[in-house]
């Protein structure tokens, strides 16, 4: 079965606002305001670059930082299933 | 509507109807010297009977305007007074747009001002009608309305209920100020103060913030001071806020940018001396 493959909203359909560490996020479609560690704010932002799967999204956060985890696209994906609940992911 | 008030507080102003003479006589008292509105009024609430007979038999007061709780349980006339507060902060609460509505007392000496936030009991009421007796000018203990555009705290100085132990802490001030006492109420013993000669006088100066504190009273607490992020005082004033869905982005915007910009501290005291103290120490520092 092929991964699944996420999608978000762009980045102009959200504010952000960076607060210790955590960032703050407007989500304008929902009108939620969520908190989000990282990697999730940057999980949002590889997704800017189109819809993408668990490993294709820790590959382009790979480009910019460095992943701390022993497997990084387990840990992707654990953050994008919390994501979708939080609405701010779906599948395509 | 047989009876009205108008009433100006701060930037926003009320016409409060009423079938009955009582809780409008009441009002007049309460707010004597408080400036009457200009045009049409923001916000209208209406003292209602319960049942069109109801006026006249075991009267009972239901509290109507704008902006309606359709749950909302109608009171006894004889807590009209506190049916009109009720209904004042009701269309406050559900109705304005203009400023991000914040649960919390605000404070101001020198030009700046001191937001205090917390949950109910928690004693920020209290704690900012002293604070506005000794040398500090009382912006208001129910709401803090803090500007969307200027970022500034919006005096809202209406009449502070004062409720059971914290009765007494007032008993000094001029009779004149002091409504009737409420026995029975949903909160308990109730007495409204009218806020002292300056907060009025000043009601239409804002103020620049420079702290939010959050009092918690409790008869075993030691007083002590611990700084608190700025992510979690977000989230707090989130909580603290009626209107902050719906002010959506513009809500957002205007409390990402306080909490970012002004330090936050949580404070414990046993009674209000302690506090008093406490926040001396903070204003002096910060």
């Amino acid at each position: 079965m092929a991964a699944s493959l996420y999608a978000a909203d762009p980045p102009d359909a959200m504010r952000e606002v960076e607060i210790e560490g955590l960032t703050l996020l407007y989500h304008r479609r929902s009108g939620l305001t969520h908190f989000l560690a990282p990697p999730a704010p940057q999980i949002l932002a590889a997704l800017a670059g189109g819809p993408a799967g668990a490993e294709a999204i820790a590959a382009r956060i790979g480009e910019a930082f460095e992943i701390e985890s022993e497997d990084p696209v387990a840990a992707i994906g654990a953050r994008l299933a919390e994501l979708e609940a939080a609405g701010l992911v779906w599948r395509t | 509507m047989n009876h009205v008030f108008r009433l100006q507080v701060g930037p926003v102003s009320f016409r409060i109807g009423s079938q009955w003479r009582q809780p409008v006589a009441q009002l007049r008292r309460l707010y004597a010297g408080y400036p009457e509105p200009d045009g049409i009024c923001d916000f209208t609430v209406r003292l209602e009977a319960e049942r069109a007979w109801r006026r006249w038999i075991r009267p009972s007061v239901a509290i109507r305007g704008d902006y309606v709780l359709p749950d909302a349980a109608p009171l006894p006339l004889a807590q009209g007074l506190l049916a009109a507060e009720m209904g004042m902060n009701l269309q406050m609460a559900l109705g304005q747009k203009k400023f991000l509505l914040l649960h919390a007392a605000s404070v101001e000496r020198d030009g700046r001002a001191l937001l205090l936030t917390g949950h109910s009991g928690a004693g920020k009421s209290t704690l900012g009608a002293l604070l506005g007796e000794r040398g500090w000018r009382f912006m208001g203990d129910e709401f803090a309305l803090l500007g969307l555009e200027d970022g500034r705290l919006h005096p809202f100085p209406r009449a502070v209920s004062l409720k059971n132990e914290s009765l007494a802490l007032f008993d000094g001030v001029d009779p004149a100020r002091l409504g009737p006492v409420l026995t029975g109420t949903p909160k308990g013993r109730i007495r409204h103060l009218r806020p002292n000669r300056e907060a009025v006088a000043r009601m239409g100066e804002p103020a620049r913030p420079v702290m939010i504190l959050f009092p918690r009273f409790g008869r075993d607490l030691e007083p002590i001071v611990r700084d608190v992020g700025a992510a979690e005082a977000f989230m707090r004033l989130t909580q603290a806020s009626t209107n902050y869905v719906a002010l959506a982005e513009q809500g957002f915007d205007a409390l990402t940018r306080f909490v970012g910009t002004f330090p936050s501290k949580a404070i414990d005291y046993a009674d209000t001396a302690q506090a008093e103290a406490l926040v001396d120490d903070l204003w002096r520092s910060a």
